[in-house]
């Protein structure tokens, strides 16, 4: 029999197939592309920084390495402006990987706090090179082949595309979840000394982690680059971008999995709409800074938690005794 | 009996404190071995050292004869010493019984927990007899966070214990527990080590360690002081004037030099 938990999950997954066979305005699956690419990446990054506790504020490092090797390898190997560019997609997450390597041999010597700061500084090294080296075409930026598709269906292989990376990073952040790996990662976010002193090897498998969730996003980063058809640093090395990933994680729920997911499909949509609306890129800030609040004060686990433990709430006033507490033992 | 774990002329400084000075320390297999101390005298410290939290300047650890004097603390667990630390430590967000399974593979290469689920039927069946053991199984779906101190020192020795080593340090068991659960504990030491496992137990509760222990080693000022039987130790003039600074001399030409 199907559980209930699952019978949602193949709603919202059917939801998303239907949508852009439903709704044909480009500007609407324009929209779901990006909220889709960050939904994807947002999965990823939650899938080490969410499990372990180790919050990654330069995730863009990934997300550019993944737009500029799309960029660069379709210029190099002269592929044509069709369907064949999206065969560099994984080419993109493989080389964020790749990057994710000796980036990570460096911050994860430091705990914490101390890594939270050291990544965004390599995101800062990372984002100077891409404008002042002259591969990269610095601030002038790099064009991709021109894709000559008609308007009204150029959105709609991005669109799976990114439903793809998605997937992906959701069956990924569940396998994860559901392995020994990740029962390390959860106990290094608990007490990382108490691991190593049970056997963990919490170097390895913080490299582990980090370099894995590297892939999807690295991935994200070279499909959106694309489907904009050309790229500046400031665009794929953007610290707001750091920032929106993290953020949608803690909005949803930081280690959770259906967290990152609604976090981001919420936030970026919502930013995406109210950019086109009201014809104001910045009007999203200040929405965000007060939802932000809200979600601080009253539900610092994030909704789906919230959400949940409101829930089972609800389910033990139906239920008299349905909440066992436990007995106190010593 | 042969010594399964060794301590030789340890020292290890803090910048200008000596934490441990020429510090040795041996355990015999299957024995309860004590070491009492004055506060600040070393215990703690000679604990890190053991299980790879801090590394020595000088001096070395052996276990089964290897020499662990640098090892890791995953490698030193690995290879059969477990150890509970002084303020308990416990994963407090997973549950009680995944905290059991943290421990349950003490020497799996890293690639391989990719690869394999968070615990095998064994595993499972294992962590629950512990769990059973230490009296705590029927909280085992609980997050650990929501247990009581003393539960929470019950699940640290559980967790220790599922690894199966060799020999088990504990770091003051006795500590904030109230005197049921004291006994308790000791009856739970008592029954491991006839089982064949070998303990080093740091404790202030005098009555626990001259009860529960074979033998018994002193430290003061980061050294040890005296070693021997309960009965010995505390006939030993040398341990009341560490524990109650008869002698202050030795002190004094110390921070003079």
């Amino acid at each position: 029999m199907l559980k209930v938990r699952n019978v949602w999950w193949i709603a919202a997954f059917g939801a998303l197939v239907l949508f852009p066979l439903i709704e044909t305005n480009p500007t609407y699956t324009g929209i779901g592309v990006i909220a889709l690419i960050f939904m994807g990446c947002a999965t990823s990054w939650n899938m080490f920084s969410g499990y372990s506790g180790y919050v990654n504020l330069g995730s863009a490092v990934f997300y550019g390495v993944g737009a500029y090797t799309m960029t660069l390898l379709a210029d190099h190997l002269n592929v044509p402006g069709n369907g064949d560019l999206f065969w560099l997609v994984p080419v993109g997450g493989l080389a964020a990987m790749i990057v994710a390597v000796p980036v990570g041999l460096v911050a994860l010597r430091v705990r914490r706090h101390t890594f939270v700061v050291i990544t965004i500084a390599i995101f800062f090294v990372f984002q100077l090179s891409a404008i002042n080296f002259g591969f990269t075409g610095g601030t002038a930026g790099l064009q991709l082949p021109l894709i000559p598709w008609l308007e009204t269906n150029y959105n709609k292989p991005f669109y799976y595309a990114a439903l793809a990376i998605v997937v992906f990073a959701t069956l990924l952040s569940v396998a994860v979840r559901r392995s020994r790996f990740g029962l390390q990662l959860l106990a290094i976010r608990d007490d990382e000394d108490r691991a190593a002193g049970l056997g963990v090897k919490v170097f390895a498998v913080k490299l582990t982690g980090f370099t894995l969730s590297a892939f999807a996003v690295g991935m994200g980063g070279a499909l959106f680059a694309i489907f904009i058809g050309q790229i500046y640093p400031q665009f794929v090395f953007d610290p707001l971008f750091d920032i929106s990933i993290a953020l949608m994680a803690i909005f949803g729920g930081l280690g959770t999995l259906t967290g990152p997911l609604l976090g981001a499909l919420v936030l970026e949509s919502m930013q995406q709409y109210l950019a086109i609306r009201f014809s104001n890129g910045s009007l999203y800030l200040i929405i965000f800074g007060a939802l932000f609040l809200v979600i601080v004060l009253f539900m610092p686990q994030g909704v789906v938690v919230y959400l949940s433990e409101w829930r089972s709430l609800l389910a033990s006033r139906r239920v008299e005794g349905a909440r066992v507490v436990p007995e106190e033992k010593s | 009996m042969t010594t399964l774990l060794n301590v030789d002329r340890v020292s290890k400084s803090f910048g200008g404190l000596r934490a441990l000075t020429e510090c040795s320390l041996s355990v015999e297999m299957g024995s309860i071995t004590g070491l009492i101390g004055p506060n600040g005298s070393g215990k703690t410290t000679l604990f890190n050292v053991i299980t790879g939290y801090e590394k020595p300047d000088s001096g070395t650890v052996t276990f089964e004869g290897t020499e662990i004097t640098r090892a890791s603390p995953s490698r030193v667990f690995a290879l059969g010493v477990g150890r509970t630390f002084q303020i308990t430590r416990i994963f407090a967000r997973i549950t009680v019984l995944e905290n059991m399974l943290v421990a349950t593979q003490r020497d799996e290469g890293w690639l391989r927990g990719l690869t394999r689920s968070k615990s095998s039927k064994s595993e499972l069946v294992a962590a629950m007899e512990w769990l059973d053991f230490v009296g705590i199984g029927g909280l085992a779906s609980l997050p650990a966070g929501s247990l009581s101190f003393g539960q929470r020192k019950l699940l640290e020795l559980a967790y220790v214990l599922v690894a199966d080593p060799d020999v088990i340090l504990l770091d003051e068991p006795a500590g904030g527990v109230n005197l049921t659960l004291i006994n308790e504990i000791a009856d739970k030491i008592r029954a491991l080590n006839k089982d064949g496992k070998s303990f080093l137990i740091v404790e202030h509760n005098m009555e626990f360690v001259m009860n529960l222990c074979d033998r018994v080693t002193v430290m003061h000022q980061g050294a040890d002081l005296v070693s021997g039987t309960p009965s010995e130790i505390r006939s030993n003039p040398m341990v009341l004037d560490a524990y109650l600074g008869g002698n202050d001399d030795d002190d004094d030409d110390e921070e003079l030099s």
